[in-house]
This record gives C-alpha cells, structure tokens and sequence, in this order.
C-alpha cells in the first residue's frame, strides 16, 4: 500500500479529506457503496463467515436454555466465568463509538465526521453482543424482566441498592441514547438515499425512514441544537456507564475488586478497547471500499495516539492497584497480587501486562502510528489485552476465596468459548449488513468539511 | 382558492454563499415568509431567514427535570413505601444509593425529548411536502441550495417576486405547485 506522506516530517499532519472532493463527489462515492456497488464475492464470503458463528451462538444458547448455566465452566466460588468477562468486554468497546460521536463532536475535531458514523453502528451492535450475557447469566433468563420496575401480581420491585441493578439502567439508557444519537445523525443521510435512488421499493424505505427531511434552515437550526444537547448529554452518560459496570466489583468487598481506582481506570480501559475496535474495522473498510480520501492517515494517526494515552492511563491503573495490594496493610489484599504473579492463573496476567502495557509502546513511532498494517496487528493485540484484563479481574480475583477451603478453579467449557465466539459472529454480521444498507460514513457532516462549504462575508 | 394553485416560488443556487446572501436580500425587501434549503447546516442561514425561536433547549430542560423527579421518586417510594427491605440496619431512604439511577433516567428523558422534540417541532414526519413536486429539489440532499418565497406571504406576487428572485442569479427558478 502506498503512503502519501511517507519521509515528511512528523509535524505535517494529513488531512482530513484529500483534496479535490466537492459536495457532489462526497455524495456520490458514499452513496454509492450502498445503492450502486455490486455485492462481491469476499462480502459474501464474510458475512456469511460471521452469520455462521451466530448460528453458534444461537446453538450454544439454546443449549443453554434447555440445560441451565451448568453448561458452563461457572461454580462457587468462580460463580462469574466468561458472561461478565465478555459483558464487560463488548461494552467497553462500544465506549469508543460515543466518544468520537459526541466528545470529539463538542471539543470540535471535525476529523471525527468520517468516523462517527460507523463508530456510533459499532457501539450499538457491541451493546447489543454486551447486554445478551448478564441475560443469559442470570439462570432464569426468562425472568429478566424483574429487574426493571414493572408493576406486577407478586408486589415486588427491583432493590436500588444494588450496583447490579444502576446497571440495568445504566446499560439501557445507554442502548437508547446510542439508537437515538445514531438515528437523528442518520435522517439528513436518509433523505440524501431517498433522493438519489432509482428503485421505487428503496425510495419508499428510505423515505420512511427519513421522515421527509427536506433540508429546511430551520429545520437544520433545531437539528443541530438537539444533536449538540444529545452530545452533552450522552458525554457524561458514556462516562457513567462503566463507572457503574466497574461498581459491579468495587461495591464488593473481594480482594482485588474493592478499590477506588476502578471507575477512572475502567473508563480508560473502555476507550483504550473500543479505539482499537474502531481501528480494526476502519483499516479494511477503507482499503475494500477505497475510502482512502475520507479515512485519512490523520485518522488512523489520532486514533493511535489516544490509545497511546488511554493505554497510559490503564497502566498507571495496573500500577496503583498493586501499590495499593501491598499499602492497605490487609493480607488478603496482597495475597491478590502475590496470586496474580505466581498463582495458577499468572500466564494470563503476565501476558496482559505484555499486550495491554509493553507491545503499544511501539506507537510513540510514527511509523506504527500511521501504517495500516501495523496499526491492525496492534488493536488486535490491544483487544486480546483488554479482554485478558477483565478475564483477570473477574476470575482470578474470585478463584481464591478468603477461606482455603473455599479455593477452586475455573475452566472455560465449550459453550462458554461457542458463547464468545459467536457473538463476534454476531458483532460483525451486523457491521456487514449496516456497510451495504446505510451510508457507513456520514454524507452531511463530510460536507460541511469542504472548503467550499464556508460562507464568505462581504 | 388560489392556494391550492401555487405554494410559492423557488430559486436555485450553487453555492453556500450565494444562498445566504439570497436570503438577507429577501429578508430586507420586506418578504417575512419564506424558507431556505440546503444538503447540510449552515450557522448563517437560521439568522438570515428569521429563525431565532429555537423551542428544543426548553423542551430537553423540562424534560431532564421531569426524568431526574420521578427517578428519584420512583425509587423513594419503592424502597420506603411499596417494598421496604431492611439490609444491615441501613436507612430506608439511603439517597446516596438512588444518585446513579436518578441520573440515568435524568438523561434517557432528556434524550428522548430532543429527538422526539426536534421531530415535533420540526413538524417531521411528513412524508408529503409541496417543495418535493419540483423535481430539481432532489438535489437540495446532494449539492444544491434553494430559497423559497411563499404563497401566503402578504408582499407575495407572482410576477414581481419572480423577478425579485431572477435578480439574484439563480441557477433556475421554478413555480411550486400547492
């Protein structure tokens, strides 16, 4: 693959579209992915990959729902296997999509218009891959409905003193936020769809769901107010969400999960995933879909380098939660970290010090920062991490009980690892259909990037 | 009625500038109805067409006050009227616990009164709309502007506004049938 700013010194920044482009080039190459472009064998080949691991996940939980959560490697004491570990996981990822859609939209880096919009699908669909395992783990997953305040024959109501139950909230107005966000961002698009489509059926689709945007002055005044407010508000929601997913554990009082850092280090951790999920698909989407003038170096280079920073963050995270192991004084507290270097799990925590801490140094170099090759390997690297990371502090926090004779062990079974992969099937199913179906790149927002765009004053 | 005849006259223009410039024009010769159109926002063009009663902020503030009320209310009587637990000798109405769910829905209301508000005020859904009859106005979703002077506007006649628009240089002008 050729680079463009190859040997140009590291102050020169690409830009955020290449030169050249106007409103009609914009418009047509975007739209023209989901209305014009045949569908190619590697697209087929690919999705029907991914909708293969969801008929897996689907099996693995019918299973489940016929013989009960003993399919899995769960029991006392490691009563939270591989579903919080992946709960935790998936929605970390989704952190990412709401950062660059509503933060970077209120700090003003435009360089997030080419990105927001597959990144705001990402979150949605790693929400939905999230919220399936605390479901699926309850046991009685038809009873779910108990944790929301529905009034009911049995008078009883959900204890909001529980951490588990903020994050039922927490978790579904984050869904709902997300869905709304990305839908209002998506209606001048539709309109665009509608408009530019020769198919009768297509046009009444998207008409509908463009609920007959015509572009009015004042409509667009009171759109964008609402976008900005939906940006303000689902700032401080993003932040909330997995500061009350890290209360799951810090509530408790087990060793290795009671601490007061988890909150700021769990955010970090959820950016740090989530920016290297956005990497791994916005790397092929561009090269497959020759998205280079819209996708620039410039993005992969920002992106780099705030996995840099959120990486940095975790570390100093990884860094107070041993100090405090061996500060609190309390034998148990350090018997954590004694566990987690020398006991039966220490593999997993070695190589995520190794994946989350030592390998992304790389990107201090340039190099790293802007070759798509690299930068793919290291999210990968960076999303086995994070997972191991969640993977340590759900299960080798547990499996050492304050009582010896309470020690056991876990081991992942079949269905725990059928679970997993599936709903990766089912995470990228999902992105398969939303490139082909709706504009992956927000058309309206790419314009106002264009010079041609600006209103001059006389 | 003449109404059902005609909805007002259109121009066309190709860029951003231009149509701004459209607009004010329109707005100093007296016309108070009329309306602009393009493929993307523009801050300049919600001034210059008289827009300054912007209702959104007010509804999601309305709202998110509604939302972060009965949150909190809703816990407050669940857990001290309707279904009182007694965990560890800990005070029925333990408020610190009901912070985070209070702020929750604080932000789901809100949230969905901007979208909700925003669609309402914007009169939207509307699947039908007299601009959608002149065929070029597909391109005010690609790379096209329009200003549209009204029917019902009181300065508004066919003939002079027609030729107040011609002066401006648009790209076309079209008669929007009603």
């Amino acid at each position: 693959m050729s680079e463009p700013n190859k040997g140009e010194s590291g102050l020169v920044q690409a830009p955020v579209i290449e030169p050249g482009h106007t409103f009609a080039t914009v418009t047509d190459q975007i739209s023209s992915i989901v209305l014009t472009r045949p569908v190619s064998n590697g697209w087929v080949f690919g999705f029907g990959l991914s909708f293969l691991l969801t008929m897996g996940m689907l099996y693995s939980i019918g299973y489940l729902f016929i013989k009960g959560v003993g399919i899995w490697g769960v029991n006392i004491p490691v009563g939270w296997g591989f579903a919080i570990v992946n709960f935790v996981w998936w929605i970390g990822i989704g952190h990412a999509g709401t950062l660059i859609s509503a933060i970077l939209l209120l700090l003003r880096q435009s360089w997030r218009n080419s990105i927001n919009r597959f990144a705001e699908a990402m979150t949605l669909f790693a929400v939905s891959c999230a919220g399936l395992f605390p479901i699926l783990h309850l046991g009685r997953p038809w009873l779910a409905y108990w944790l929301f305040p529905i009034p009911n024959t049995m008078q009883y109501w959900p204890q909001f003193r529980s951490p588990l139950v903020w994050d039922v909230f927490a978790v579904s107005t984050y869904a709902t936020i997300s869905a709304l966000f990305w839908f209002i961002g998506l209606i001048p698009d539709l309109a665009t769809l509608r408009d530019r489509t020769d198919n009768r059926g297509l046009k009444i689709v998207y008409g509908m769901l463009a609920m007959g945007w015509r572009g009015s002055a004042r409509h667009w005044a009171r759109y964008e107010t609402a976008y900005l407010l939906l940006a303000g508000l689902a700032t401080p929601l993003v932040l909330s969400v997995h500061t009350v997913v890290s209360f799951d554990f810090a509530v408790g009082i087990v060793p290795g999960w009671h601490t007061t850092i988890f909150p700021p280090y769990f955010v970090a951790g959820a950016i740090y995933s989530g920016f290297a999920m956005v990497l791994m698909l916005a790397i092929p989407i561009r090269k497959f879909y020759g998205l280079e003038d819209f996708i620039t170096e410039r993005h992969l280079e920002n992106s780099a380098m705030v996995m840099l920073a959120t990486g940095l963050i975790v570390g100093y995270g990884y860094v107070i939660e041993a100090f405090m192991n061996w500060y609190a004084g309390d034998p148990n507290e350090g018997f954590v970290l004694w566990n987690r270097l020398h006991g039966p799990y220490a593999l997993s925590y070695y190589a995520l010090l190794f994946c989350n801490l030592v390998l992304p140094q790389v990107l201090w170099i340039r190099k790293f920062r802007v070759k798509p090759f690299w930068l793919f390997l290291i999210s990968l690297d960076i999303l086995v991490g994070m997972w191991l990371e969640r993977f340590v502090i759900v299960v080798v926090s547990l499996h050492r009980d304050f009582l010896t004779s309470s020690w056991g062990m876990y081991y992942p079974t079949r269905w725990d690892w059928m679970t997993y992969i599936g709903t990766i099937g089912l995470f990228l199913s999902l992105m398969f259909l939303f490139v082909r179906i709706l504009p992956m790149i927000s058309i309206f927002e790419m314009r106002t990037l264009l010079p041609e765009a600006e209103v001059k004053s006389e | 009625m003449k109404r059902d005849i005609l909805y007002g006259v259109m121009a066309e223009f190709k860029t951003p500038t231009e149509l701004v410039e459209a607009a004010r024009a329109t707005e100093h010769a007296g016309y108070k109805k009329f309306d602009a159109y393009s493929p993307f926002p523009i801050e300049e063009l919600s001034d210059a067409v008289g827009f300054h009663k912007n209702g959104v902020p007010l509804v999601v503030l309305i709202a998110g006050i509604i939302g972060c009320l009965s949150g909190y209310a809703l816990q407050y009587w669940i857990s001290v009227i309707a279904y009182p637990i007694n965990v560890g000798g800990r005070p029925m109405h333990s408020w610190p616990s009901f912070v985070v769910v209070t702020f929750e829905v604080t932000i789901l209301f809100a949230g969905v009164s901007a979208v909700l508000g925003m669609l309402a005020l914007n009169g939207l859904p509307m699947p039908y709309h007299p601009v959608f009859n002149v065929p070029r106005f597909a391109l005010a979703s690609k790379d096209r502007f329009f200003l549209i002077i009204f029917y019902s506007d009181p300065k508004f006649d066919l003939a002079s506004t027609t030729k107040f628009l011609q002066a401006m240089g648009p790209r076309s002008i079209s008669e929007v049938p009603g």
